[in-house]
């Protein structure tokens, strides 16, 4: 009985900000109050209406679709490669590789920052890119290495001895049991790009910035529920996206494991 | 002599500067069964590994029907393997999996078709083309791995301990099956293994190998009967070794007790150091003082049902190892002393 008050406790406590959020987007009033005094959609208007906020969403999609295209093939051979590879000084490589995740941000986003000016790179979105595919890395590396992991090396083996040359062994073998941890690399990997905003804040402008940018410069200027709308559209696509793709992770568990 | 499939000269294979295979030659002939038989680490795995195409040489030369292979990656080899683990892909039916190779080769869709379904029956596995292997008992995907790598009537067929994961009773019907698959195919078919019943009872020739080097190579009857080298003694058939001295040409003196008599087999030089096989079936257990009848006490008793292993030890400190059928003449018990009687012509002279 009190173990189940605490979960309830628990989870209330997780989700209380969420709520907060979503029922502070109904308001009619143009102050961030709680609880709202009534119910509106004027908010999630202006939010549609804001040409920033559609630009930052193009650019969001540019940013994550760009970041995650590159990051899953390069994450999926450092994968490969830390597992197989004959590398000297493994441990140090993985390290490296998985390191982001231990960067704090400011650092990171002042790092981006200063080697994009001296490239001559702070209008691009290219840059943006970069860092997204920099910052997903450490987790499609994670998610692909365990897969890895649990491939039977004879597999390849056995590919190769029935006549497969090493790629077609990769594109028929390997690639298709690696797809579980493809897929989780993929879902962390758009999740963590979408949400990211202190590295990208130092690297955007008014016209590169991702919607997280837009969103905390509105916060900076206009203090009414137009945020908790958008953020409430934020957390409803966040959770499609991770719905749909548990879905899709599960069914591939099943195909896997008759 | 029927013509040579698959040759190794002078194979050697160094991993980290420990000498897995060294200086090894070999030769494996048109449809014959060899197995490469030893304990782990003895380098039967490296050697097939080589063969296969898995690991290169570090010297040495490997020859397939006279062509020299040796840079020749294994994709391009045309050997069929079946792996300990079986290997067998997880993310495609039983039927795909023994398609892959016919795949990989472009044959035609219903050429496939035709000799995948052949290869299915051959292991009488026809109606389960459409399951996972995971849905599969492991004899079954044992018989699946078998057939994936028979479909493209490879020049050689190679298995890597294939009966190793199966249990004792499942593992002797696949050996029946896998002699019989064999036989129907006539495939040359190199074996590793590190279990002598199966070697003993599938192979045309078995390559002992100790040590990353082939201690002895020859038929069946001829390694279990004529051992060469204390070793493979020792590995076929658990086999008693003792030392003496040679007398004459057919007594040898043992450190205690009376000349042990030795017939059959080579002469003995007088006065060289010798040393005597015996297996532990062929020693008796002796009423009384005779002929070649040793003293000794028991040390061990293993009762195994059918027969009890007896381990005893002879006056000068050496140990005999017998194998009494049961039920047991006499009662025995450690601490006993018996009459052992090892006859004169179950005496194996090792080199």
């Amino acid at each position: 009985m009190i173990g189940r008050l605490a979960v309830v406790a628990l989870l209330a406590f997780m989700t209380l900000p969420t709520v907060v959020v979503i029922a502070v987007s109904f308001n009619p009033t143009a102050i961030l109050s709680f609880p709202p005094a009534g119910f509106s959609l004027r908010w999630y208007a202006n939010v549609l209406t804001q040409p920033q906020f559609q630009r930052a969403a193009v650019n969001s999609l540019l940013v994550t679709g760009g970041a995650v295209a590159l990051a899953l093939p390069i994450g999926t051979l450092a994968a490969l490669a830390l597992e197989r590879g004959r590398l000297r000084g493994r441990h140090i490589w993985a390290a490296l590789l998985l390191s982001p995740l231990i960067v704090p941000g400011v650092a990171a986003g002042l790092g981006f920052l200063i080697l994009a000016a001296a490239l001559g790179l702070l209008r691009s979105r290219s840059v943006l890119i970069a860092a997204h595919v920099a910052l997903v890395l450490p987790f499609v590396v994670r998610s692909v290495w365990v897969s890895v992991r649990n491939l039977d090396p004879a597999l390849e083996r056995a590919a190769a001895s029935l006549g497969a040359t090493p790629w077609r062994a990769f594109r028929r073998v390997t690639l298709p049991l690696l797809r579980p941890g493809l897929f989780a690399g993929l879902l962390f990997a758009v999740v963590v790009s979408l949400n990211e905003f202190v590295v990208s804040l130092f690297i955007s402008n008014r016209v590169t910035e991702i919607l997280p940018v837009a969103m905390f410069n509105y916060v900076v200027n206009y203090t009414d529920p137009t945020i908790a709308a958008l953020s409430s559209l934020f957390i409803v696509a966040t959770f499609l996206v991770v719905w749909l793709a548990d879905r899709y992770l599960n069914l591939g568990r099943v195909f896997l494991q008759p | 002599m029927a013509k040579p499939v698959v040759e190794l000269r002078g194979c050697t294979r160094d991993y980290a500067g420990v000498r897995a295979v060294d200086a090894l030659d070999l030769t494996v002939h048109e449809g014959e069964f060899l197995s490469l038989l030893g304990p782990s680490g003895c380098g039967k795995t490296t050697t097939l590994n080589l063969i296969a195409g898995f690991v290169a040489p570090t010297r040495g030369l490997i020859l397939v029907d006279g062509e020299d292979v040796t840079g020749r990656p294994a994709h391009l080899r045309g050997l069929g393997v079946v792996f300990q683990s079986y290997a067998l892909f997880p993310h495609l039916s039983v039927r795909e999996n023994v398609a892959f190779g016919l795949r990989e080769r472009r044959v035609a869709a219903a050429e496939i078709e035709r000799r995948v379904g052949d290869a299915l029956e051959l292991v009488r596995l026809d109606r389960q083309g459409r399951q996972r292997p995971a849905e599969l008992s492991g004899g079954m995907q044992q018989r699946v791995a078998l057939a994936r790598a028979l479909v493209y009537r490879p020049r050689v067929v190679l298995l890597d301990e294939p009966l190793a994961a199966l249990d004792k009773k499942l593992r002797e019907e696949m050996r029946d099956e896998l002699r019989a698959i064999q036989r129907s195919v006539g495939i040359t078919t190199v074996f590793v293994t590190h279990d002598q019943t199966e070697a003993l009872g599938l192979s045309d020739r078995i390559a002992v190998m100790s040590r990353g080097r082939i201690e002895q190579l020859g038929a069946p009857r001829e390694i279990y009967e004529h051992p060469a080298t204390r070793f493979v003694a020792d590995f076929i058939g658990a086999s008693t070794v003792l030392r003496g001295r040679a007398l004459d040409a057919e007594r040898v003196a043992m450190t205690d007790g009376p000349p042990l008599r030795v017939a059959g087999g080579r002469a003995l030089a007088a006065g060289a150091d010798v040393e005597l096989a015996i297996r532990p079936e062929r020693v008796r257990l002796a009423a009384g003082p005779g002929d070649n009848v040793v003293v000794a006490r028991i040390e061990g008793l293993v009762y195994q049902g059918a027969q009890t292993e007896v381990t005893a030890r002879l006056g000068d400190g050496q140990r005999v190892r017998v194998f009494v059928i049961e039920p047991a003449p006499v009662p025995l018990a450690t601490g006993q002393t018996v009459h052992l009687h090892l006859p004169a012509d179950a005496f194996m002279v090792l080199a």
